[in-house]
């Protein structure tokens, strides 16, 4: 896949402070495309939607959650909001500004201010800096003209709040295990204290009895610091627990979004019921319906008409034809004909 | 009822140096009834696959069965030659991997593929061979099951591929299933599917299922018994929803009160400390001792061996959560 996004404009407004009223993170209109590999001389570029429009406020203190299967765009969203990759449209605004237009020294300050961790512990680690090193990078790059010993007061600082022994910081990433080393990318996401932490699949590559250490962190970590965070997951057991607010994501749309509560005693979308319906429980009963073979959503084609219509067992005409908006339905926001138009309640 | 399949003290290792072993499964037992589901769950590294590939002699060397026995319908696998397994390997006893590509070829149609596995039966017309592969796919509800029949398995979503493997698996009429994390890679919505397809076959064609998984509520759904393993060992067995419902492991309590979304939302996980000792490292005693809150000074000085507990229930535990019975 190529990248293809507009080229960011060169002048953009000075960073401003945050702004104490109002959503942390919004995201308006954020569509992406990717150009799928075609033969040189093709006329027809394939494209890939990754992003069909998506809008999104994030509240200070919120465990927002995204969910969604594969290819539904909740990675893409991620590297989006967190800059490391552009949009194709739309806008990203942090603390009331907008940033998704600056330039690269520009964005700096809020590179600081927000941070990443990502699923694999073993990929997101240089193998060859110790943990110390790897901690005290961030500082040094992202917060110019720190002084060595508040560099190393940070590091020390963020090794203890997040569970890593003092003497990991001369050992290398080889040396621990997956749940430690997750403990380590969280410590380095956190050492120039942000505000906002985006977690792509945090514990997804972990064993149970690790994910539930780190999602504790996680929990203590948002309490202790204020931390306002983006959580990305397919694992719906893990929004129930942690998430303040959830978006399922389908086909690189939003399609419904309430709080974690309400979604959980209410899903109003097919396409939630669905997903809901298919998580295994220990008392069983998940499996004892049969149901047809269904196809992943084609999102290299222009869709007529709501992506979820082809699985969606109360389809009609008009799903086929219009894209549905995500708009109120009672105590929650939904992108479907049929709630809008009372088939199905709200 | 004699058991169909009947793993002793199974034992596996690798070398390690010149003059030393591992063990990645340190005496095993497992038994499994005509048409009976077993799951076995732990986390990685627990030898729960390790388990999967011995019993169908698939370890790769140096990698070596150290002792033990496993008896299939009355014979002894291990004292087979390789002519004689590969009659049972993929025929009464079939396999289904997490990975479908990894039993599909990617060079042949799903039609040849499923015609070798019936020809492996015996020679069968050509004619046949798509009339009854055709029926199987229709059977594992592949939807447009004849144009499937002539695609290639790139042509096909990851849910459909899988489809087909449990297809193929099925041409053989195994008697046994061995499923290896077969919907760890799918996602939600497409795991029930299969499940409940995997399900209703094995009850409808009362084909055994030996369900290899970490993942405990999907084990919940779909088996009857349950085995959990740590460290190259089982540590608790039982009917699956009892133990679910009463673990009397450390280890399986623990592991059921970690899983997120299954308690009240926000609290705190129980959270085990500490993670699984490298096989390599274990400790002397109980190698669950270090984690364990309950250890006294009997579990760092002898290892507690799975026994009978509760009625049709077997613990290795000196302290059994709620007590010796």
């Amino acid at each position: 896949m190529t990248d293809a996004p507009d080229t960011p404009a060169p002048e953009a407004p000075e960073p401003a402070p945050p702004a104490a009223t109002g959503p942390l993170v919004s995201v308006r209109g954020l569509t992406r495309q990717f150009r799928l590999p075609s033969h040189f001389l093709a006329l027809k570029k394939p494209k890939l939607q990754a992003l069909g429009g998506v809008d999104l406020e994030i509240d200070r203190g919120e465990a927002f959650c995204v969910v969604g299967e594969s290819g539904c765009g909740k990675t893409t969203l991620g590297r989006i909001v967190m800059g490391l990759l552009g949009p194709s449209s739309g806008e990203i605004h942090f603390g009331g500004t907008r940033i998704d237009r600056l330039s690269e020294s520009q964005r700096r300050p809020y590179r600081a201010r927000m941070q990443m961790v990502f699923q694999n512990p073993y990929a997101s680690l240089n193998p060859r800096r110790s943990v110390g090193q790897t901690l005290a990078e961030p500082v040094r790059a992202l917060i110019p003209g720190s002084r060595a010993e508040e560099v190393r007061d940070r590091v020390i600082d963020v090794m203890e709040t997040t569970g890593c022994a003092p003497d990991w910081a001369d050992r290398l990433p080889h040396e621990f295990s997956g749940g430690q080393r997750q403990r380590i990318a969280i410590a380095r996401a956190l050492v120039t204290h942000p505000e906002f932490v985006v977690a792509d699949e945090p514990v997804s590559a972990l064993d149970v009895s690790i994910q539930a250490q780190i999602l504790n962190l996680l929990a203590d970590l948002r309490e202790a610091r204020g931390l306002t965070y983006l959580f990305i997951t397919h694992d719906l057991g893990v929004v129930r627990h942690f998430g303040s607010r959830v978006a399922v994501m389908y086909a690189g749309r939003v399609m419904e979004l309430a709080t974690t509560a309400e979604i959980f005693a209410r899903p109003r979308h097919p396409y939630t019921q669905l997903l809901l319906s298919s998580i295994p429980k220990l008392e069983g009963g998940s499996f004892s319906k049969e149901r047809p073979a269904s196809e992943p959503p084609d999102i290299t084609r222009a869709q007529a008409g709501c992506p979820f219509a082809p699985r969606c067992p109360i389809a009609g005409e008009r799903c086929r034809r219009e894209v549905p908006k995500l708009v109120a339905a009672g105590a929650a926001r939904c992108a479907c004909h049929a709630v809008e138009e009372g088939r199905v309640a709200a | 009822m004699s058991a169909l399949l009947e793993v002793r003290d199974l034992r596996v290792a690798f070398p390690r140096g010149r003059s030393d072993e591992v063990f990645a499964l340190r005496g095993v037992d497992l038994s499994l009834k005509r048409g009976e589901r077993l799951g076995v769950v732990g986390e990685s590294g627990a030898g729960k696959s390790m388990l999967a590939f011995a019993i169908l002699d698939l370890i790769q060397s140096p990698g070596r069965i150290a002792g033990g026995s496993i008896r299939f319908d009355g014979q002894n696998l291990l004292a087979m030659s390789e002519r004689e397994i590969r009659r049972v390997r993929g025929k009464r006893i079939a396999m289904i991997f997490q990975d479908p590509m990894a039993t599909l070829n990617p060079v042949l149609t799903i039609g040849r593929q499923m015609a070798e596995a019936l020809e492996a039966h015996g020679r069968i017309s050509e004619r046949e061979a798509r009339r009854r592969s055709v029926e199987m796919l229709k059977a594992v509800q592949v939807p447009q099951a004849e144009a499937r029949y002539d695609a290639y398995p790139h042509e096909l979503s990851g849910g459909l591929r899988q489809r087909v493997v449990i297809a193929i698996a099925l041409l053989a009429e195994p008697e046994i299933i061995i499923a290896d994390e077969p919907t760890t890679a799918l996602d939600v919505t497409i795991q029930a599917e299969i499940m409940a397809l995997l399900l209703r076959l094995c009850r409808e064609r009362e084909v055994g299922l030996i369900l290899i998984t970490h993942d405990l509520a999907v084990v919940a759904e779909v088996t009857e018994r349950l085995m959990i393993m740590y460290a190259g060992r089982c540590v608790e067995e039982g009917p699956t929803s009892e133990v679910i419902a009463r673990p009397r492991h450390p280890y399986a309590a623990g592991l059921l009160a970690s899983l997120p979304g299954h308690t009240e939302p926000g609290a705190r996980l129980t959270q085990i400390p500490g993670s699984m000792p490298p096989l390599g490292a274990l400790p002397e005693g109980c190698a669950f001792r270090p984690r364990c809150e309950h250890a006294y000074a009997r579990c760092h000085l002898e290892r507690p061996e799975l026994e009978p507990d509760l009625p049709g229930r077997r613990v290795a535990c000196y302290l059994p959560l709620g007590g010796r019975t």
